[in-house]
């Protein structure tokens, strides 16, 4: 698994065609993705199957329609300083990793220090089956902010940097022209029949992530690829008109809000920030509704900023195009 | 059996790749790109059985819809790409 | 789980295999893009159809059952789709299929290269 995995990195490194290196960067994030699933590691295989393997192929798919398809041939030597600047990285990163205690050895920090805590006591304290869940979104509940925040500002820079100018940073302020596309009646039906299937599967992850592997960050991917893909298939003007890009944009922030609103409202009910034991009598209860609502508010945030930048990038496809 | 359709599928995915590195058009390469993705399907629906744990299965479930959705990602690209040619020949 | 499921399940793992290697051997020597898109088009559907229902006869549980038939569907729906799509993509971009030589492009017939 791993020699494949280097393979297609060589693979990817050795191709010029822009096209072609997108399609072996979604097989890199399947083949890693599995990788994943034998290493045991189900959420993280999960956010790669979604993230890696799905909308960032989409997104630079997009990039590429922009863009154009071929690399521009770079120059030779241009190309040492960088070549030793990462070649020295990777040998200290490499030398970092002789310091490190062998895998899977009983003695490693990372087994000595809270994982037993996590383990042992997340069922009492927390009362969630899915350890992942309850380290992410109450353990290191500041570190999960800290990502949600840094999605939403990168969303608001893709906004900043690809609006059209002279339109106060909205993605679209009008409609954008009726494109001609060559009608696909095949795709269209069978998509349409697929799509609520997608949707609704967004919600059970949602839902299920503290029992199975999932939970906010997935399940917004997964919803917003649901929209791209009706998006793709019926045009960017009825997409837009079933969700229009202001509220997408303001749903954006809500859930950002959503998240920090649950912290400070623990705050105020006089624990710590993001303690949700203080949310209900039972410490236990409040974890539990703690950790719906941040969930809920990452969800809402991440497919949010996922639509947006999606709708940046076809808007500035189609005013290319004009 | 488990374990010998496991051997099968990945040797499947060598060739898959081998097809995407080498392949002629572009055409070649998203073909194999989605013959990998229905192949990392079964990997891992096959994988949850071999482990036993049924919580993988979800992934897969992921891999399903993704993959359909990169495909119709490339094919409206290229179509994009071909009516601009076009726009600009006329 | 009885014994006779077991030997349905591994038969069915068994065709599945054999139906994938032989799609993986069209995908890698057939001559041109629309040759290998059947190869691969066509018996792959099948043989994932035929190891999903050999891990189905495995499982006692109703969840993994419903989400292997969830995914069963799913494949079954898009997996012609995306075959569909991409043959009528590569057409539209210019490829064409070749004769038996693999050098001269076939004209067909209804349509005007």
């Amino acid at each position: 698994m791993l020699c494949l995995l280097v393979a297609t990195a060589i693979a990817l490194i050795a191709v010029r065609g822009l096209l072609a290196s997108i399609m072996l960067t979604s097989v890199y994030g399947l083949l890693s993705a599995s990788f994943f699933v034998t290493m045991d590691a189900v959420d993280v295989a999960f956010t790669e199957a979604a993230v890696g393997a799905g909308v960032s192929p989409l997104l630079l798919l997009l990039t590429v329609a922009i863009v154009g398809r071929r690399e521009a041939a770079s120059n030779a030597r241009r190309l040492v300083v960088p070549l030793l600047l990462v070649t020295v990285t990777g040998a200290l990163l490499i030398i970092g990793t002789l310091d490190m205690p062998s895998f899977g050895s009983p003695d490693a920090p990372a087994q000595t220090h809270v994982a037993p805590r996590y383990l042992q006591q997340s069922g009492d304290e927390i009362g969630i089956p899915n350890v992942v869940t309850s380290v992410l979104a109450s353990y290191r509940a500041y570190d999960t902010l800290g990502e949600v925040l840094v999605i939403f500002t990168a969303g608001v820079a893709v906004l900043l940097a690809l609006a059209p100018a002279g339109q106060g940073g909205s993605a679209r302020a009008e409609p954008p022209a009726p494109e001609h596309l060559a009608p696909h009646t095949i795709l269209q039906v069978v998509s349409k029949l697929l799509i609520p299937f997608m949707l609704l599967f967004a919600f059970y992850v949602q839902f299920h992530g503290e029992y199975g592997p999932g939970g906010g960050f997935q399940a917004g991917v997964i919803f917003a690829s649901g929209i791209i893909l009706y998006g793709l298939l019926y045009g960017l003007p009825t997409v837009c008109r079933v969700i229009p890009p202001p509220v997408v944009e303001v749903l954006a922030a809500v859930g950002a809000l959503i998240y920090g609103l649950t912290g400070v409202l623990s705050l105020l009910a006089g624990k710590n920030f993001l303690d949700y034991s203080a949310l209900a009598a039972d410490p236990v209860t409040g974890q539990h509704i703690g950790i719906i609502a941040i969930e809920l508010g990452v969800g809402i945030a991440v497919a949010a900023v996922i639509i947006t930048i999606y709708y940046a990038f076809a808007g500035r496809l189609h005013t290319r195009e004009d | 059996m488990l374990s010998f359709t496991i051997i099968v599928i990945l040797l499947v995915m060598l060739v898959a790749l081998a097809r995407a590195f080498t392949g002629p058009n572009v055409f070649d390469r998203v073909l194999a790109a989605n013959l990998f993705g229905t192949k990392t399907v079964l990997l891992i629906a096959a994988i949850s059985y071999l482990l036993g744990s049924p919580d993988y299965l979800d992934i897969a479930v992921i891999y399903a819809l993704i993959n359909y959705i990169s495909v119709i990602g490339v094919l409206r690209v290229t179509e994009i790409r071909r009516e601009r040619r076009q726009a600009g020949a006329e | 789980m009885s014994t006779l499921w077991l030997w349905a399940s591994d038969a069915c793992l068994l065709i599945g295999s054999f139906l994938l290697l032989t799609g993986a051997l069209g995908f890698l020597r057939f001559p041109d893009f629309y040759a290998r898109i059947h190869a691969c088009g066509v018996t792959e559907t099948l043989a994932t159809g035929f190891v999903l229902l050999g891990l189905l006869l495995r499982s006692d549980d109703a969840m993994p059952q419903v989400k292997l038939v969830l995914i069963l569907l799913f494949v079954l729906f898009s997996s012609p789709t995306a075959s569909h799509a991409l043959a009528k993509a590569a057409w539209n971009a210019g490829v064409r299929p070749r004769d038996n030589s693999g050098k001269r492009r076939v004209s067909l017939p209804h349509t005007d290269p």
